[in-house]
Protein backbone atom coordinates (compact mmCIF):
# COMPACT_ATOMS: atom_id res chain seq x y z
CA UNK A 1 0.00 0.00 0.00
CA UNK A 2 2.92 2.46 0.71
CA UNK A 3 4.04 1.40 -2.40
CA UNK A 4 1.62 2.44 -4.03
CA UNK A 5 0.93 5.82 -2.34
CA UNK A 6 4.34 6.65 -3.35
CA UNK A 7 3.96 5.79 -6.87
CA UNK A 8 1.07 8.00 -6.91
CA UNK A 9 2.65 10.80 -5.43
CA UNK A 10 6.03 10.70 -7.60
CA UNK A 11 3.71 10.16 -10.96
CA UNK A 12 1.49 12.76 -10.20
CA UNK A 13 4.32 14.84 -9.07
CA UNK A 14 6.29 14.10 -12.50
CA UNK A 15 3.01 15.13 -14.78
CA UNK A 16 2.98 18.65 -12.97
CA UNK A 17 6.33 19.02 -13.61
CA UNK A 18 6.18 18.25 -16.86
CA UNK A 19 3.31 20.30 -17.67
CA UNK A 20 4.84 23.06 -16.49
CA UNK A 21 8.23 23.61 -15.41
CA UNK A 22 9.84 21.55 -18.18
CA UNK A 23 7.88 23.55 -20.67
CA UNK A 24 9.74 26.46 -19.67
CA UNK A 25 12.67 24.79 -19.58
CA UNK A 26 12.46 23.44 -23.22
CA UNK A 27 15.46 24.02 -25.56
CA UNK A 28 13.87 25.14 -28.89
CA UNK A 29 10.42 24.60 -28.14
CA UNK A 30 11.47 21.03 -27.74
CA UNK A 31 11.07 19.58 -24.39
CA UNK A 32 12.34 16.61 -22.83
CA UNK A 33 9.84 13.66 -22.03
CA UNK A 34 10.11 12.99 -17.87
CA UNK A 35 7.06 11.06 -18.47
CA UNK A 36 8.70 8.54 -20.46
CA UNK A 37 11.77 8.33 -17.99
CA UNK A 38 9.73 7.97 -15.47
CA UNK A 39 7.79 4.67 -16.56
CA UNK A 40 11.45 3.13 -17.87
CA UNK A 41 12.25 3.81 -14.60
CA UNK A 42 9.34 2.11 -12.70
CA UNK A 43 9.45 -0.72 -15.41
CA UNK A 44 13.34 -1.08 -15.31
CA UNK A 45 13.29 -1.46 -11.00
CA UNK A 46 9.98 -2.33 -10.31
CA UNK A 47 8.62 -5.16 -12.91
CA UNK A 48 6.16 -5.01 -16.32
CA UNK A 49 3.28 -4.96 -14.46
CA UNK A 50 3.52 -2.04 -11.60
CA UNK A 51 4.64 -0.40 -15.21
CA UNK A 52 1.57 -0.92 -16.92
CA UNK A 53 -0.38 0.59 -14.32
CA UNK A 54 1.82 3.44 -14.09
CA UNK A 55 1.90 4.02 -17.80
CA UNK A 56 -1.90 3.65 -18.20
CA UNK A 57 -2.37 6.10 -15.22
CA UNK A 58 0.01 8.99 -16.17
CA UNK A 59 -1.52 8.15 -19.70
CA UNK A 60 -5.23 8.80 -18.70
CA UNK A 61 -3.69 11.98 -16.89
CA UNK A 62 -2.39 12.96 -19.75
CA UNK A 63 -5.24 12.46 -21.75
CA UNK A 64 -8.29 13.47 -19.69
CA UNK A 65 -6.39 17.03 -18.91
CA UNK A 66 -4.74 17.73 -22.71
CA UNK A 67 -5.30 14.70 -25.10
CA UNK A 68 -7.52 15.41 -28.14
CA UNK A 69 -9.07 11.65 -27.70
CA UNK A 70 -9.13 9.85 -23.98
CA UNK A 71 -7.13 6.23 -24.49
CA UNK A 72 -4.36 6.96 -26.48
CA UNK A 73 -1.50 8.32 -24.76
CA UNK A 74 -2.73 5.40 -21.72
CA UNK A 75 -2.38 2.97 -24.65
CA UNK A 76 0.97 4.23 -25.64
CA UNK A 77 2.77 4.93 -21.90
CA UNK A 78 1.22 1.33 -21.18
CA UNK A 79 2.93 0.01 -23.77
CA UNK A 80 6.39 1.50 -22.66
CA UNK A 81 5.30 0.11 -19.17
CA UNK A 82 4.72 -3.20 -20.22
CA UNK A 83 7.93 -3.52 -22.74
CA UNK A 84 10.38 -1.81 -20.21
CA UNK A 85 9.33 -4.11 -17.54
CA UNK A 86 11.17 -7.15 -19.29
CA UNK A 87 14.16 -5.57 -18.66
CA UNK A 88 13.33 -5.55 -15.03
CA UNK A 89 14.64 -9.62 -15.17
CA UNK A 90 17.79 -9.62 -17.71
CA UNK A 91 19.45 -6.42 -16.34
CA UNK A 92 20.81 -4.48 -13.34
CA UNK A 93 19.20 -1.44 -11.89
CA UNK A 94 22.40 0.12 -10.92
CA UNK A 95 23.68 1.14 -13.98
CA UNK A 96 22.88 4.32 -15.77
CA UNK A 97 23.73 3.01 -18.96
CA UNK A 98 20.42 0.77 -18.77
CA UNK A 99 18.03 3.39 -18.60
CA UNK A 100 19.56 5.36 -20.77
CA UNK A 101 19.60 2.96 -23.31
CA UNK A 102 15.94 1.96 -22.75
CA UNK A 103 14.53 5.47 -22.81
CA UNK A 104 15.97 5.92 -26.11
CA UNK A 105 14.30 2.94 -27.41
CA UNK A 106 10.86 3.39 -25.57
CA UNK A 107 10.89 7.23 -26.38
CA UNK A 108 11.38 6.87 -30.28
CA UNK A 109 8.72 4.35 -29.97
CA UNK A 110 6.45 6.58 -28.23
CA UNK A 111 7.09 9.38 -30.65
CA UNK A 112 6.48 6.84 -33.21
CA UNK A 113 3.49 5.96 -31.95
CA UNK A 114 1.76 9.89 -32.11
CA UNK A 115 3.25 10.44 -35.09
CA UNK A 116 1.71 6.94 -36.86
CA UNK A 117 -1.86 7.51 -34.58
CA UNK A 118 -2.55 11.24 -35.21
CA UNK A 119 -0.08 12.72 -37.51
CA UNK A 120 0.08 9.86 -40.47
CA UNK A 121 -3.92 9.46 -39.75
CA UNK A 122 -4.59 12.62 -41.23
CA UNK A 123 -1.81 12.81 -44.27
CA UNK A 124 0.75 14.00 -42.62
CA UNK A 125 3.70 12.00 -44.48
CA UNK A 126 6.86 13.68 -43.89
CA UNK A 127 8.18 11.12 -41.14
CA UNK A 128 11.93 12.22 -42.03
CA UNK A 129 10.95 15.96 -41.27
CA UNK A 130 9.47 14.82 -37.80
CA UNK A 131 12.21 12.67 -37.25
CA UNK A 132 14.43 15.57 -37.35
CA UNK A 133 12.29 18.64 -36.00
CA UNK A 134 10.70 16.70 -33.09
CA UNK A 135 11.88 13.31 -32.81
CA UNK A 136 15.91 13.39 -32.54
CA UNK A 137 15.98 16.76 -30.65
CA UNK A 138 13.09 15.38 -27.87
CA UNK A 139 15.47 11.95 -27.71
CA UNK A 140 19.09 13.83 -26.75
CA UNK A 141 16.93 15.97 -24.42
CA UNK A 142 15.44 13.18 -22.72
CA UNK A 143 18.52 11.03 -22.19
CA UNK A 144 19.86 14.02 -20.99
CA UNK A 145 17.47 14.07 -18.84
CA UNK A 146 17.68 10.53 -17.47
CA UNK A 147 21.23 10.67 -16.38
CA UNK A 148 19.67 13.36 -13.53
CA UNK A 149 16.59 12.01 -13.23
CA UNK A 150 17.19 8.23 -13.09
CA UNK A 151 19.09 8.92 -9.75
CA UNK A 152 16.10 10.70 -8.22
CA UNK A 153 14.13 7.83 -9.07
CA UNK A 154 16.56 5.08 -8.09
CA UNK A 155 16.94 6.99 -4.58
CA UNK A 156 12.98 6.98 -4.44
CA UNK A 157 12.71 3.06 -5.20
CA UNK A 158 15.26 1.97 -2.63
CA UNK A 159 14.68 4.32 0.20
CA UNK A 160 10.82 5.27 0.46
CA UNK A 161 10.03 1.88 -1.24
CA UNK A 162 9.78 -1.76 0.47
CA UNK A 163 11.59 -4.05 -2.02
CA UNK A 164 10.31 -6.80 -3.58
CA UNK A 165 13.02 -9.25 -4.48
CA UNK A 166 13.32 -8.31 -7.79
CA UNK A 167 11.87 -10.65 -10.73
CA UNK A 168 14.84 -11.41 -11.86
CA UNK A 169 15.76 -13.33 -8.58
CA UNK A 170 12.25 -14.81 -7.86
CA UNK A 171 12.12 -16.77 -11.52
CA UNK A 172 14.92 -18.72 -10.09
CA UNK A 173 13.90 -20.25 -6.97
CA UNK A 174 10.38 -20.08 -7.61
CA UNK A 175 10.80 -21.70 -10.86
CA UNK B 1 6.44 -17.10 -1.20
CA UNK B 2 2.62 -17.26 -0.34
CA UNK B 3 -0.04 -16.02 -2.87
CA UNK B 4 -2.40 -13.55 -2.11
CA UNK B 5 -5.20 -14.62 -4.11
CA UNK B 6 -6.06 -17.72 -5.54
CA UNK B 7 -6.31 -16.42 -9.04
CA UNK B 8 -3.27 -15.09 -10.68
CA UNK B 9 -3.22 -13.18 -13.97
CA UNK B 10 -0.20 -12.83 -15.84
CA UNK B 11 0.94 -9.37 -17.49
CA UNK B 12 -0.13 -10.49 -20.82
CA UNK B 13 -3.60 -10.53 -19.58
CA UNK B 14 -3.33 -7.56 -17.89
CA UNK B 15 -1.98 -5.64 -20.84
CA UNK B 16 -4.75 -7.49 -22.97
CA UNK B 17 -7.01 -5.93 -20.48
CA UNK B 18 -5.22 -2.83 -20.71
CA UNK B 19 -5.36 -1.92 -24.43
CA UNK B 20 -9.01 -3.11 -24.65
CA UNK B 21 -9.98 -0.53 -22.10
CA UNK B 22 -8.23 1.77 -24.04
CA UNK B 23 -9.57 0.97 -27.22
CA UNK B 24 -12.89 1.47 -25.53
CA UNK B 25 -12.05 4.70 -24.62
CA UNK B 26 -10.91 5.63 -27.70
CA UNK B 27 -14.20 4.56 -29.58
CA UNK B 28 -15.93 6.60 -26.39
CA UNK B 29 -14.68 9.67 -26.88
CA UNK B 30 -15.16 9.26 -30.66
CA UNK B 31 -18.84 8.08 -30.39
CA UNK B 32 -21.34 11.25 -29.25
CA UNK B 33 -23.41 9.09 -27.03
CA UNK B 34 -20.71 8.95 -24.51
CA UNK B 35 -19.26 11.70 -22.60
CA UNK B 36 -16.29 11.76 -21.19
CA UNK B 37 -16.67 15.73 -20.17
CA UNK B 38 -17.61 14.72 -16.51
CA UNK B 39 -13.91 12.38 -16.47
CA UNK B 40 -12.12 15.67 -17.53
CA UNK B 41 -14.04 18.18 -15.32
CA UNK B 42 -13.05 15.62 -12.41
CA UNK B 43 -9.09 15.40 -13.37
CA UNK B 44 -9.46 19.09 -13.86
CA UNK B 45 -10.29 20.13 -10.22
CA UNK B 46 -7.43 18.12 -8.95
CA UNK B 47 -4.68 19.06 -11.64
CA UNK B 48 -5.34 22.59 -12.32
CA UNK B 49 -4.58 24.20 -9.00
CA UNK B 50 -1.31 22.76 -8.59
CA UNK B 51 -0.16 23.53 -12.17
CA UNK B 52 -0.94 27.24 -11.14
CA UNK B 53 1.11 27.12 -7.75
CA UNK B 54 4.01 25.19 -9.95
CA UNK B 55 4.09 27.73 -12.69
CA UNK B 56 4.22 30.75 -10.07
CA UNK B 57 7.19 28.65 -8.83
CA UNK B 58 8.84 28.44 -12.75
CA UNK B 59 7.90 32.25 -12.93
CA UNK B 60 9.52 32.78 -9.34
CA UNK B 61 13.14 30.60 -10.66
CA UNK B 62 12.94 32.41 -14.31
CA UNK B 63 13.17 35.99 -12.21
CA UNK B 64 16.16 34.62 -10.00
CA UNK B 65 18.15 33.50 -13.06
CA UNK B 66 17.11 36.84 -14.89
CA UNK B 67 18.52 38.79 -11.76
CA UNK B 68 21.88 37.09 -12.22
CA UNK B 69 22.47 38.85 -15.37
CA UNK B 70 25.77 40.26 -16.33
CA UNK B 71 26.14 44.05 -14.87
CA UNK B 72 27.94 44.88 -17.97
CA UNK B 73 25.52 43.61 -20.30
CA UNK B 74 23.24 45.68 -18.63
CA UNK B 75 25.03 48.56 -18.56
CA UNK B 76 25.63 47.96 -22.38
CA UNK B 77 22.18 47.45 -23.12
CA UNK B 78 21.36 50.75 -21.14
CA UNK B 79 23.48 53.04 -23.55
CA UNK B 80 21.66 50.86 -26.23
CA UNK B 81 18.55 51.34 -25.01
CA UNK B 82 19.43 55.78 -24.67
CA UNK B 83 20.30 55.67 -28.34
CA UNK B 84 16.89 53.64 -29.24
CA UNK B 85 15.03 56.12 -26.46
CA UNK B 86 16.24 59.10 -29.32
CA UNK B 87 15.17 57.37 -32.22
CA UNK B 88 11.78 56.57 -31.01
CA UNK B 89 11.50 60.05 -29.95
CA UNK B 90 12.56 61.18 -33.46
CA UNK B 91 9.71 58.70 -34.40
CA UNK B 92 6.94 59.50 -32.45
CA UNK B 93 6.95 63.24 -34.36
CA UNK B 94 6.67 61.16 -37.38
CA UNK B 95 4.08 58.78 -35.76
CA UNK B 96 2.10 62.04 -34.56
CA UNK B 97 1.86 63.03 -38.08
CA UNK B 98 0.20 59.47 -39.61
CA UNK B 99 -2.05 59.67 -37.29
CA UNK B 100 -4.24 62.32 -38.74
CA UNK B 101 -3.59 60.28 -42.16
CA UNK B 102 -4.83 56.95 -39.37
CA UNK B 103 -7.66 58.75 -38.76
CA UNK B 104 -9.17 58.88 -41.87
CA UNK B 105 -7.99 55.17 -42.86
CA UNK B 106 -10.05 53.72 -39.42
CA UNK B 107 -13.06 54.81 -41.34
CA UNK B 108 -12.04 52.73 -43.99
CA UNK B 109 -11.24 49.50 -41.45
CA UNK B 110 -14.66 49.49 -39.84
CA UNK B 111 -14.34 46.03 -39.75
CA UNK B 112 -11.44 46.90 -37.42
CA UNK B 113 -13.62 48.40 -34.67
CA UNK B 114 -15.65 45.33 -34.53
CA UNK B 115 -13.31 43.70 -32.36
CA UNK B 116 -13.02 46.32 -30.28
CA UNK B 117 -17.04 46.18 -29.53
CA UNK B 118 -16.28 42.78 -28.39
CA UNK B 119 -16.67 41.71 -24.44
CA UNK B 120 -12.88 40.51 -23.43
CA UNK B 121 -11.75 38.60 -20.69
CA UNK B 122 -7.94 38.79 -19.73
CA UNK B 123 -6.14 35.10 -18.90
CA UNK B 124 -3.28 33.97 -18.44
CA UNK B 125 -1.31 30.69 -19.91
CA UNK B 126 -0.74 28.33 -16.81
CA UNK B 127 -0.14 25.05 -18.83
CA UNK B 128 1.28 23.59 -21.88
CA UNK B 129 0.42 20.82 -23.64
CA UNK B 130 3.45 18.11 -21.92
CA UNK B 131 4.08 16.75 -25.95
CA UNK B 132 5.85 18.43 -28.64
CA UNK B 133 3.48 17.26 -31.05
CA UNK B 134 0.76 19.97 -30.48
CA UNK B 135 0.30 23.85 -29.76
CA UNK B 136 -2.37 23.57 -26.91
CA UNK B 137 -2.26 25.30 -23.52
CA UNK B 138 -4.47 26.10 -20.83
CA UNK B 139 -5.56 29.02 -19.34
CA UNK B 140 -6.87 30.40 -15.86
CA UNK B 141 -10.53 30.95 -16.83
CA UNK B 142 -13.09 29.05 -17.23
CA UNK B 143 -16.62 28.51 -17.43
CA UNK B 144 -17.05 30.05 -14.47
CA UNK B 145 -15.82 33.30 -15.60
CA UNK B 146 -18.36 32.59 -18.78
CA UNK B 147 -15.62 31.07 -20.92
CA UNK B 148 -17.61 28.62 -22.93
CA UNK B 149 -16.62 25.85 -26.13
CA UNK B 150 -15.51 27.33 -29.55
CA UNK B 151 -14.58 31.15 -28.08
CA UNK B 152 -11.79 33.39 -29.93
CA UNK B 153 -8.86 33.97 -27.86
CA UNK B 154 -6.88 36.80 -29.14
CA UNK B 155 -3.08 38.70 -28.08
CA UNK B 156 -1.41 41.55 -29.15
CA UNK B 157 -4.16 41.99 -31.74
CA UNK B 158 -4.03 39.00 -33.52
CA UNK B 159 -5.74 35.49 -33.18
CA UNK B 160 -4.19 33.13 -31.15
CA UNK B 161 -6.84 30.51 -31.56
CA UNK B 162 -9.84 29.01 -30.27
CA UNK B 163 -11.31 27.43 -26.91
CA UNK B 164 -11.71 23.48 -27.20
CA UNK B 165 -12.48 22.22 -24.34
CA UNK B 166 -13.91 24.38 -20.76
CA UNK B 167 -13.66 22.87 -16.80
CA UNK B 168 -15.22 25.27 -14.08
CA UNK B 169 -11.69 27.54 -13.68
CA UNK B 170 -9.40 26.43 -16.56
CA UNK B 171 -9.87 26.08 -20.68
CA UNK B 172 -7.69 24.61 -23.13
CA UNK B 173 -6.77 26.88 -25.99
CA UNK B 174 -5.52 25.25 -29.74
CA UNK B 175 -3.51 28.08 -31.57
CA UNK B 176 -4.07 28.30 -35.00
CA UNK B 177 -0.44 26.94 -35.59
CA UNK B 178 -1.26 23.54 -34.29
CA UNK B 179 -1.04 20.96 -36.91
CA UNK B 180 -4.33 19.72 -36.51
CA UNK B 181 -6.43 23.97 -36.67
CA UNK B 182 -7.89 24.98 -40.05
CA UNK B 183 -9.35 28.58 -40.05
CA UNK B 184 -11.51 29.76 -42.62
CA UNK B 185 -10.17 33.64 -43.91
CA UNK B 186 -10.42 36.51 -45.93
CA UNK B 187 -7.75 38.86 -47.45
CA UNK B 188 -9.02 42.62 -45.97
CA UNK B 189 -9.27 44.32 -49.15
CA UNK B 190 -11.10 42.57 -50.90
CA UNK B 191 -12.93 40.06 -49.26
CA UNK B 192 -11.41 36.81 -51.10
CA UNK B 193 -12.02 33.77 -49.06
CA UNK B 194 -9.33 30.95 -48.03
CA UNK B 195 -8.19 28.32 -45.80
CA UNK B 196 -5.50 29.25 -42.98
CA UNK B 197 -4.24 26.08 -41.29
CA UNK B 198 -1.42 25.46 -39.01
CA UNK B 199 1.51 23.22 -39.73
CA UNK B 200 4.14 21.69 -37.45
CA UNK B 201 6.49 21.60 -40.41
CA UNK B 202 6.44 25.38 -40.93
CA UNK B 203 6.22 26.20 -36.98
CA UNK B 204 10.45 26.96 -36.82
CA UNK B 205 10.31 29.65 -39.76
CA UNK B 206 7.50 31.28 -37.99
CA UNK B 207 4.91 30.88 -40.71
CA UNK B 208 1.43 29.13 -41.58
CA UNK B 209 -0.02 28.08 -45.06
CA UNK B 210 -2.55 29.63 -46.39
CA UNK B 211 -4.57 27.90 -49.75
CA UNK B 212 -7.92 28.05 -51.93
CA UNK B 213 -7.47 32.11 -52.04
CA UNK B 214 -10.09 32.47 -54.67
CA UNK B 215 -8.23 35.19 -57.03
CA UNK B 216 -10.06 36.25 -59.97
CA UNK B 217 -8.33 39.34 -60.54
CA UNK B 218 -4.84 38.39 -59.43
CA UNK B 219 -5.00 41.48 -57.57
CA UNK B 220 -4.42 39.89 -53.81
CA UNK B 221 0.00 40.59 -53.38
CA UNK B 222 2.32 40.25 -50.50
CA UNK B 223 1.87 42.19 -47.62
CA UNK B 224 -1.99 41.87 -47.53
CA UNK B 225 -3.55 41.14 -44.43
CA UNK B 226 -5.64 38.19 -43.99
CA UNK B 227 -8.54 38.41 -41.46
CA UNK B 228 -10.84 35.67 -40.19
CA UNK B 229 -14.27 35.86 -42.57
CA UNK B 230 -17.62 35.73 -42.38
CA UNK B 231 -18.57 32.44 -43.45
CA UNK B 232 -16.60 30.69 -40.39
CA UNK B 233 -19.39 29.23 -38.05
CA UNK B 234 -16.76 29.33 -35.08
CA UNK B 235 -14.07 32.69 -36.09
CA UNK B 236 -15.52 36.34 -35.37
CA UNK B 237 -15.35 38.14 -38.90
CA UNK B 238 -12.50 40.55 -39.02
CA UNK B 239 -9.82 39.07 -36.54
CA UNK B 240 -6.02 39.52 -37.84
CA UNK B 241 -4.52 36.45 -38.67
CA UNK B 242 -1.38 37.51 -40.18
CA UNK B 243 0.33 39.25 -43.37
CA UNK B 244 0.71 37.42 -46.24
CA UNK B 245 4.38 37.02 -47.27
CA UNK B 246 4.82 34.65 -49.87
CA UNK B 247 1.39 34.00 -52.88
CA UNK B 248 1.50 31.35 -55.91
CA UNK B 249 -0.95 30.87 -58.08
CA UNK B 250 -2.51 27.36 -58.39
CA UNK B 251 -1.99 24.83 -61.48
CA UNK B 252 -5.59 25.16 -61.84
CA UNK B 253 -5.54 29.24 -62.45
CA UNK B 254 -8.29 29.94 -60.22
CA UNK B 255 -7.14 29.55 -56.80
CA UNK B 256 -3.42 30.49 -54.87
CA UNK B 257 -2.23 29.26 -52.08
CA UNK B 258 1.31 30.40 -50.50
CA UNK B 259 2.23 31.68 -46.73
CA UNK B 260 1.38 34.23 -44.20
CA UNK B 261 3.16 35.68 -40.86
CA UNK B 262 0.41 35.44 -37.86
CA UNK B 263 0.40 38.59 -36.22
CA UNK B 264 0.93 36.91 -32.46
CA UNK B 265 4.38 35.94 -31.57
CA UNK B 266 3.51 32.62 -30.79
CA UNK B 267 6.73 31.60 -28.63
CA UNK B 268 6.45 34.46 -26.19
CA UNK B 269 2.73 34.46 -24.84
CA UNK B 270 2.32 34.77 -21.50
CA UNK B 271 -1.45 36.49 -21.24
CA UNK B 272 -4.06 36.08 -23.59
CA UNK B 273 -7.52 38.12 -24.16
CA UNK B 274 -10.74 36.07 -24.88
CA UNK B 275 -13.54 37.12 -27.00
CA UNK B 276 -16.71 36.19 -24.67
CA UNK B 277 -19.02 36.40 -27.36
CA UNK B 278 -19.36 33.69 -29.58
CA UNK B 279 -20.41 33.63 -33.41
CA UNK B 280 -23.79 32.86 -32.85
CA UNK B 281 -24.42 35.31 -30.56
CA UNK B 282 -22.35 38.05 -32.43
CA UNK B 283 -24.77 37.23 -35.63
CA UNK B 284 -28.06 37.72 -33.27
CA UNK B 285 -27.16 40.73 -32.19
CA UNK B 286 -26.52 41.97 -35.50
CA UNK B 287 -30.22 40.75 -36.50
CA UNK B 288 -32.14 42.83 -33.89
CA UNK B 289 -29.86 46.18 -34.81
Amino acid sequence: MRNKCILFLTAVVCFFLQSTLLQKIAIGSISANLLVIFVVSVGLMRGSRTAMFTGFFIGLLNDLCFGPVVGLYAFLYMVIGYLSGYSCKIYYDNNLKVPAVLVTLNDLLYNIGIFAFTFLLRGRVHFLFFLKRIIIPELIYTVFLTIITYKIFYFINYHFMEQKRKEGNTNWLLR
Amino acid sequence: MKKKHHFHLKNQHIFVIFTIVCISLLAATFSSDISVQPLKDGAGYIVVPFEKGINTIGKWINDFGNNFKDVRELAKENTRLHDEVELLKEQNVQLAQGQKELERLEKLYQIDEDYNQYEKVLAQIIAKEPGNWYSTFTINKGRKDGIQENMNVLAAGGLVGLVTETGPSWATVRTIIDDSSNVSAMTLADSNTCIVSGSLELIDSGKMKFSQLRDDKGSVTAGENIVTSHISDKYLEGILIGTISSIKRDANNLTSTGYLVPAVDFRNLQEVLVITTLKEQAKENDNEK
